[in-house]
Formats: structure tokens, sequence, C-alpha cells
């Protein structure tokens, strides 16, 4: 994570790719039906593109607290993220084989309804379980890539910083976050926050998605080039209506983790599944031990 | 409800057909009659009026008590709130230098005891009296499984937060008419407090936290000194987090680095010195 910050904050402004991004979701193939198999939804592949954004985490300049520079990302790669975030009869898969924390009481159950109150840790067991028992590869999209994802989406939190008066970022923070806050935190079936235009539905509605992105606090010298940088990964960025950095085992932000200001509504997640298809023969395998299972049971 | 000293107060409790219950009105800055309950039951469909003298200055507390069982049950329901009686020569700190204030802030703290279900979910009913058993059991705990302000977890928070600005001065008055509470401005603190409530007393002045007992209401007066964001609490920090017991300010107005400053940006920690 440190290493690819470094690199981005040596980018200079490239010159605007101004490639549209895809559309057209790729709908995985149910080779069987297995529980994990059930789990795989319908993915949006992201082009490779070019994204303005804000760096996570604190930044001081000079030994003063600055406002967190602003960057053009190039995205080299295709991505394929989740099309919806994670639904809660998916989780639930995973808590039924074992490998993840059951669900609150009051979480619906149902496969159209996103698992809410789940913590960073739930996220990356179930990121886990789903990778083991499928062969891809599953992962929460770092920060910049959900930044890619989310589109017009995506807001950005850079507030200029008053040497001579910490309450006006205080302030202009906490008016923001108030004013974009969602009207209620009942959890709605997939879509009813909108698609944007890359396909994703429901980005920077009522459900905050963990990130992998650790809170980072970096310092700059007076010119704006990196010196240090301190992670704490215990606390991660959670990316919604408004960015919140928020301490991987909670499940409920109601205190808003180490942001001072208006906590998320609910915590949830959508995943990235990485390109590299598991080889034609890892996909044999995997596809006849599910049918052997399947016979054996 | 703000009166003066000596005024005599005329109440209509009017208790809409569509209610399904008996009401009526205790003021606690009332004497007599239970406070006026004795005299101001009304069923469905009826209205009353009563009249009571503001003897004593203070804030405080009323509440419905229509009798036995159903008094806690519909003050936990949220039927309660506060009047003050200022006194006609205005506060003084108790050695005759008068104190003024540029705005007035209500905070109404209501416990609820709502009942859940085996799996833990909040449960919902077609009618008051169909939660009655279950809230009751809830109620003989003596756990809230809320704490809010003014109807609700974000009624002073978010856009709803209260404001203010550097220099001006805010009377707090925060009635709680069955549980105990101890606010605490968290950035700030009570200039004077009045924690009983009672303009007739002296009140203690430069406070952290103080406390308001249950069937009361208290006033604390403060002048801000500091833009930013404040929280007001009650600082039994489980209720005032979980359980929804949080307001907070929003303070316009010129930063003073004497009272508060950071010296040096949070950095690593640097190495040990060695010789």
């Amino acid at each position: 994570m440190l290493v690819a910050f470094k690199l981005k904050l040596a980018l200079a402004c490239v010159a605007g790719f101004a490639g549209p991004l895809a559309v057209a979701p790729l709908l995985s193939t149910d080779f069987s039906s297995d529980p994990a198999s059930q789990s795989e939804q319908a993915f949006v592949e992201l082009r490779p593109s070019t994204v303005s954004y804000r760096l996570a985490g604190d930044f001081t300049r000079a030994g003063k607290t600055a406002e967190a520079p602003l960057v053009t990302l190039r995205f080299e790669r295709p991505i394929s993220i989740m099309k919806h975030q994670v639904s809660a009869s998916d989780y639930q898969r995973c808590v039924d084989a074992g490998s993840c924390r059951p669900l609150e009481a009051g979480v619906v159950i149902a496969a159209d309804r996103p698992a809410v109150r789940v913590s960073w840790r739930d996220a990356d067991s179930y990121a886990d379980w789903l990778s083991r028992s499928t062969g891809w590869h599953y992962r929460l999209p770092t920060d910049e890539e959900w930044a890619l994802a989310a589109g017009s989406r995506y807001v950005d939190d850079g507030l200029p910083v008053d040497d001579n008066d910490p309450s006006r970022g205080w302030i202009a923070r906490y008016e923001r976050e108030s004013e974009r806050r969602p009207p209620d935190d009942a959890v709605r079936p997939f879509g009813s926050f909108g698609v944007n235009e890359n396909g994703l539905l429901d980005a920077s509605g009522n459900v905050w998605e963990w990130t992998s992105t650790c809170f980072v606090r970096t310092a700059l010298d007076a010119a704006g080039k990196g010196i240090s940088n301190n992670a704490n990964c215990g606390v991660r960025v959670a990316e919604g209506a408004h960015r919140a950095y928020v301490t991987d085992f909670i499940r409920d932000a109601r205190a808003g983790g180490c942001a001072v200001g208006v906590p998320p509504s609910n915590l949830g997640f959508r995943l990235v599944r990485e390109q590299d298809a598991p080889s034609s023969l890892e996909s044999l395998s995997t596809a006849l031990r599910k049918r052997w299972a399947n016979v054996m049971s | 409800m703000v009166v003066h000293e000596g005024d005599y107060v005329e109440v209509t409790l009017v208790n809409p057909e569509t209610n399904s219950m008996p009401h009526n009105v205790d003021f606690h800055a009332a004497t007599g009659a239970l406070g006026g309950a004795e005299l101001s039951l009304v069923n469905p469909g009826e209205q009353v009026i009563i009249r009571w003298k503001a003897t004593r200055t203070g804030v405080f507390v009323y509440h419905c008590a229509p009798g036995g069982p159903m008094i806690p049950w519909h003050v936990v329901s949220g039927m309660n709130g506060a009047v003050m009686v200022l006194p006609r020569e205005g506060l003084t700190d108790g050695n005759g230098r008068p104190l003024h204030y540029d705005k007035v802030v209500y905070i109404g703290e209501q416990d609820l005891y709502v009942p859940k279900d085996e799996k833990g979910k909040y449960k919902s009913y077609d009618s008051p009296g169909d939660a009655y058993n279950d809230t009751v059991e809830v109620m003989r705990k003596l756990t809230p499984t809320h704490v809010v302000f003014n109807g609700k977890v974000g009624a002073l928070t978010g856009k709803n937060a209260l404001t203010a600005r550097v220099g001006e001065t805010v009377l707090i008055v925060h009635s709680q008419a069955n549980r105990d509470s101890r606010p605490h401005l968290i950035g700030g603190h009570g200039d004077y407090v009045w924690e009983t409530g009672k303009f007739a007393n002296a009140p203690q002045t430069g406070l952290e936290t103080w406390f308001i007992r249950g069937g009361s209401a208290g006033a604390a007066l403060y002048t801000f000194r500091e833009p930013g964001i404040y929280a007001y609490v009650t600082h039994n920090l489980i209720e005032a987090v979980e359980l929804g017991a949080t307001a907070h300010f929003k303070v316009d107005g010129k930063w003073d680095d004497d009272l508060m400053t950071q010296v040096k940006a949070p950095a690593e920690i640097p190495p040990p010195a060695t010789n």
C-alpha cells in the first residue's frame, strides 16, 4: 500500500484520457449449484482510465496540518467490481460455512438487500471465503479503485486548512457531511439509490462501503513532496456520501471512528475480482471437485 | 413554557377524540392537587382548564400522571416537558450581579424502554395498549434501550445542530422527568449552573459536568469562547454514544490561540536521545 501510494504522489498531471468507461456487466457463469458459486453476482468492468482523486488520510506540510493533495490517478488495467454490494443472503452463506461472523440480529437476510452492520474484518473474511470456495481472487477495492468505480458519485472531501483557525475546517466538514447525509438509515433493495454512469448500483447511498485503504498520516515538505508516512491499518477508509475512517472491528459506526463529523448510516461492502482467471485446468478441477462433492453429499 | 414569578398560568388540556386513554398533567412548579393532576384528568374527546400560581422561580418538570402504573408508562412514552418561571428582577449570580443570556436552548431528555423480539429486533405494535405489557417488562429492568434529546436520536445533530457565536451567552435548560443525567458540554463548561434548577439559589460556577436529578430540570449558563463543534452529552458515555444522548453546537467566531493550540502537529515519535 505504502509503495503504491508513493508512486501515485510522484505522478505528474497526465493529459486527459477521455476514453469512455465500460458499462456492460459481465455475468458470471454458474457452473454448479454450490453455495459459493451462487454468491458470484454480476460484475461491471471498468476500462483503464484517469480520475481526479483526493488522497486519503491526514497530511502535514512543513510541520503544519494541511489539506490532502488532489492528484490524477491513472488506471492501466481494467478492474472488475461487483455491480451491487454483497447481499445479506450471500454473506449468510459464508456464515453457514463457518467462515464468517453471524450478522447482527435485525439485519434483513435477503438476496436483494446489502449485508450491513459488518466490520472490515467481516468483509475481509467474506472475500477470503469466496476466493477459497470459487478459485477466483476476490478482495476489497482500494479507496482509489472505489473512487474510479463510483465516478460522479465519488465526493471530494478536501477542505482548505486555515493555519490560524482549526475550527474553520471542523465546521466546514460538519456542515458538508450534514448536508449530504442520506434521508434515513433504512436498508433498501438494490437499485434504490440508482445507477451511476459505470453501471454501479447504490454508490454513495446510505451504505458506506469498506475499502482496503488504511488510515495514513503523511508528512510533506514545504514543496509538497512526501517525506514520511505513518499507517494505522487498524483503521480503514469507508466510502459513501462522504469519506469516513472507521476502526476495523466496528460493525455499527455510530461514533464515526476517528473522524469528527456525521457517522456512516450503515456499513457494507462490495468486492473486486482480480482479472487473472484461474487457469482453465484449475477451474475445471474446481468444478469437478464441486460436482464430486455434490454427488458424495 | 416561560412565565414570571407571581404569574397565574391558565392551562387548557385537550385530549383529542382520536386518543384511546385518559391523560392529565402534574406541574412540579405548582402547589396542591398533585401539581394539578387531580383536577385535570380528561378522557378522549374532553378538555379541562386549570389555573396555577407560579410562586417559585426556576425550571421545573411537568408530566402526565393518570394514576398507578400508568404514570411511569406515560412519562417514558414522552409525556413530559418543562416550565421556566423567571424572577421579575432577572437572573443573578447570588451576589447581586445580574446575569443575561442571548438565547435559551431546551434539552428534553427522554429514557425509552422499547421491547425487542427473541432475535433482538425492536418490536412494533398496532396500538399503545398492545405494547403495554412488553414495555413494562423492559421498564422494570431499569435499563433504557434509548436515551435521547428532544424526541429521537439525531434530533439536535447534523442539520438540526444548535448554533451559537463566540461571545454569545446561552442558557441550556435540561429536563429529565424520570432518570438521573449528568450533562457535559465537550469543549466548554457551565459558567453558572443552577443544578437543581431553582433561581432563588446562587448558581454554582465554573462547572465541568453537572447533575440533573431524575424528576427535575436544571439550567446552565455558558458564554462561548472558541469557535468549532461542541457536543452536549450526558456524561455516561455509553448513553451518549450507544443510546443516543448527544446534541451538537456549531459555533462561529474567531479562534483564540491563547486558550488552545496545537504546538506540534502529530509526527513520528523521535528516536530516544543517546549520549
